[in-house]
């Protein structure tokens, strides 16, 4: 009984500690990316010295001694989050005097835009809103701060103070396509989603189209998560398409990981998204997709710091591709054969000449519609407001 | 198709499962604890965490129960002893641990491990049908049915499952008898901590092999809806929560199938049935619903305490 007795006091003990603990670590974690850039911020130079350099005809962003990087995920997330914080560190060798601030885990609303205004008080004049959700949030800080220069990817809104840049990533999604339809047997692809957002269609068609060119009975059956990032869901989604012979799958996604490795585990191909993930599946990866941003971000930097932004193209919505480097083809994986990997190079090679287009038509809708007219090449913007599959792809749009 | 979609219901659902059956017996003894939720995300880092410093998966599976374990102390200590609304103390400890597991998963969303893999069962994995359905599995789900029996033979055939059930229906019987209620309550809720961290274990390190911050995206919280739904009995929990699984293996085995049904209706489904289901068994159920629970429904928030 004695020992009975002692063990209540002895565990509210232990729970206050522990509550305690919770209560000190539970602010820690919410505002973790403001919590992380002081952290990564090391001495923070004096900006007093920068400010006596004369600032009275400076054009916006220039002059500042930091630059600041918001992502909406970790930065190991073998996905899009990780492709960025490598671009950051490319910019952070590229300009040694500034100093790099990242906040990962940034959500898509006000709290972004607490988190630009702790950076820019940190000495920021060029910010980095790198998830699609933020473009408003910067909008809204950018009004507040003509001086400072925002540098969104993947939006089309801009500001007089904001620019926006992406990557023409569906032709590397096209060259993967043709890699997938060299490589699967039973000729079905799974391609795993989140929403019917352009850039999804727009991914799902290329990859199909690069399928159907070597393999002209391929199908790709799409399936919606309902979520970017729900490993459960993911896992039971590749199950399902495996079930249904299906031996290559491919996602779009933020997190990758969970598809890849188990449909490595389930013993079937896979191609990637966003970043090299070959290490997780080294039988069945085959290629992938990823973004580059190291060469574009130090551009676009240098070209704040000399003046030159303002009136340039990427004050406007700058979009790019496999011809700068910014979006590229992941190494290819050891069971891919040679000869599949040189007809992709030369491929790639076309398309860099702009001597091959993937969307040129005719392009027939999964209802039979013709939706670009033989011989047309759609323009960027217009291919990134996709709204219908193509003939082969199985699966519907939710309306 | 249909041995892909019941294979698929156990797969999804035995997470759910260990969940689901920890609350029961949080209820049992008259706590209702959302924060099972918390429970689950702790325990699903937890073990991930463990199993990737030690390399094994076991170990990991023991810190997920720790860990589910330790958040439902803290809602046992609000709401025991502070004598703290139920429902509220849940939710925070719910967003609680979504914060800390969030803070302190930063680390291991890259990290691989090797988990608890498949293990099909000699023979028995080689009927036809009925073989992949049930027996290729990992540990852990071969593990959650037996569990469930035990609970209902501990439950109704024990001391131990008398009191624990006297505590949740009159506590001032248990209390007559010799017993204190409070201890019971910690015991019970404590309990049922550790079950649903071990649900959260079988998501991480036996399902999906992967920490993502939120991971259960809100499987904690549809257990404690099945929990009403199983009549706070372990058996009909099983159905229950593979009914849940299967609707949600179903709605992707449809779209794999290419059934022209929009996949957000469909991702509705498994969340629509268990309402579906509640709205359909509630009435009935309210007689099986312990006497405890009543004052945490209908308005108080807490239980009684008047008779002590």
């Amino acid at each position: 009984m004695k020992t009975r007795k002692k063990l209540l006091p002895f565990l509210s003990l232990v729970l206050i500690f522990a509550f305690v603990i919770s209560a000190c670590a539970a602010p820690a974690a919410a505002p973790a990316p403001g919590a992380e850039a002081p952290a990564a911020a090391e001495p923070t130079e004096a900006p007093a010295a920068e400010a006596s350099v004369t600032e009275a005809e400076m054009a916006p962003g220039m002059g500042g001694s930091a630059i600041g990087f918001l992502y909406v995920g970790p930065c190991d997330d073998y996905g899009y989050n990780q492709a960025a914080c490598a671009g950051a560190d490319a910019v952070g060798t590229a300009f040694p005097d500034m100093e790099i601030l990242e906040a990962e885990n940034v959500p898509e609303n006000q709290e972004a835009e607490r988190v630009m205004e702790t950076m820019i008080r940190q000495g920021a004049k060029i910010i980095f809103p790198t998830s699609y959700g933020h473009l408003d949030p910067a909008l809204e800080v950018a009004k507040r701060h003509p001086d400072v220069v925002f540098l969104h990817q993947g939006g089309q809104k801009t500001a007089e103070n904001l620019g926006t840049y992406f990557g023409t990533i569906w032709e590397t999604v096209y060259l993967s396509g043709v890699a997938a339809g060299h490589m699967s047997e039973t000729g079905k692809l799974g391609y795993i989603v989140a929403f019917p957002i352009p850039q999804v269609l727009l991914n799902i068609n290329a990859f199909t189209l690069g399928a159907r060119s070597v393999n002209p009975d391929a199908t790709t059956t799409v399936v919606f998560t309902a979520s970017w990032c729900d490993p459960g869901q993911q896992a039971e989604a590749v199950n399902s398409l495996v079930a249904q012979d299906v031996d290559v799958i491919t996602q779009h996604q933020d997190c990758t990981k969970t598809i890849i490795e188990t449909a490595e585990r389930a013993g079937v191909m896979s191609v990637g998204y966003h970043a090299d993930a070959s290490t997780l599946a080294p039988e069945g990866w085959i290629t992938g997709s990823m973004w580059d941003w190291s060469e574009l971000y130090a551009k676009i930097v240098a070209s704040v710091e000399d003046g030159t932004w303002a009136g340039g193209p990427y004050s406007g919505n700058y979009r790019t591709g496999v011809s700068e480097g910014s979006v590229k083809l992941a190494p290819f994986g050891k069971n891919v054969p040679q000869a599949v990997q040189d007809e992709i190079a030369a491929l790639q090679a076309q398309l860099l000449s702009g001597e091959f287009f993937p969307f040129e038509g005719p392009i027939v809708d999964q209802n039979g519609v013709e939706q670009i007219a033989a011989g047309v090449r759609l323009s960027v913007g217009e291919l990134e407001s996709t709204n219908y599959l193509i003939e082969g792809v199985v699966g519907t749009i939710p309306q | 198709m249909l041995e892909a979609i019941l294979a698929g219901a156990i797969r999804s659902g035995t997470s759910v499962l260990f969940a689901c059956l920890g609350e029961t017996v949080s209820e049992r003894a008259g706590i209702v604890n959302l924060g099972t939720e918390g429970s689950m995300l702790g325990g699903a880092l937890a073990a991930f965490a463990a199993t990737a410093y030690t390399g094994n998966p076991y170990a990991g599976v023991l810190a997920g129960a720790a860990a589910g374990a330790i958040f439902a102390l803290l809602h046992a200590w609000l709401v025991v002893t502070r004598n703290a609304n139920q429902l509220v103390s849940g939710l925070v400890v719910m967003i609680l641990a979504q914060g800390v597991t969030a803070f302190f998963g930063r680390t291991f969303v890259d990290k691989q491990i090797v988990g608890l893999n498949t293990q099909p069962i000699p023979f028995l994995s080689d009927i036809p049908f009925v073989g992949p359905i049930l027996f290729q599995h990992d540990i852990l789900t071969y593990l959650a049915v037996p569990l469930a029996i035990a609970l209902w033979y501990g439950f109704y055939r024990t001391k131990w499952g008398l009191v624990l059930r006297a505590v949740g229906e009159r506590d001032d019987v248990a209390y007559a008898s010799g017993y204190n209620p409070d201890r019971v309550r910690y015991a019970a809720v404590t309990l049922g901590g550790a079950l649903a961290g071990i649900g959260g274990a079988q998501l991480s390190v036996a399902y999906t092999l992967n920490w993502v911050e939120e991971m259960t995206q809100g499987r904690g919280l549809v257990a404690v809806a099945l929990v009403i739904f199983a009549a706070w009995s372990p058996l009909r929990a099983i159905l229950g929560c593979y009914l849940f699984g299967g609707a949600t293996a179903l709605q992707l085995a449809l779209q794999a199938q290419g059934i022209p049904i929009s996949p957000f209706f469909l991702s509705m489904v498994p969340y629509l049935l268990t309402l579906f289901v509640l709205l359909l068994v509630a009435q009935k159920q309210r007689y099986a619903m312990p006497e405890g629970l009543r004052a945490v429904f209908e308005g108080k928030g807490n239980y009684s305490t008047q008779n002590r």
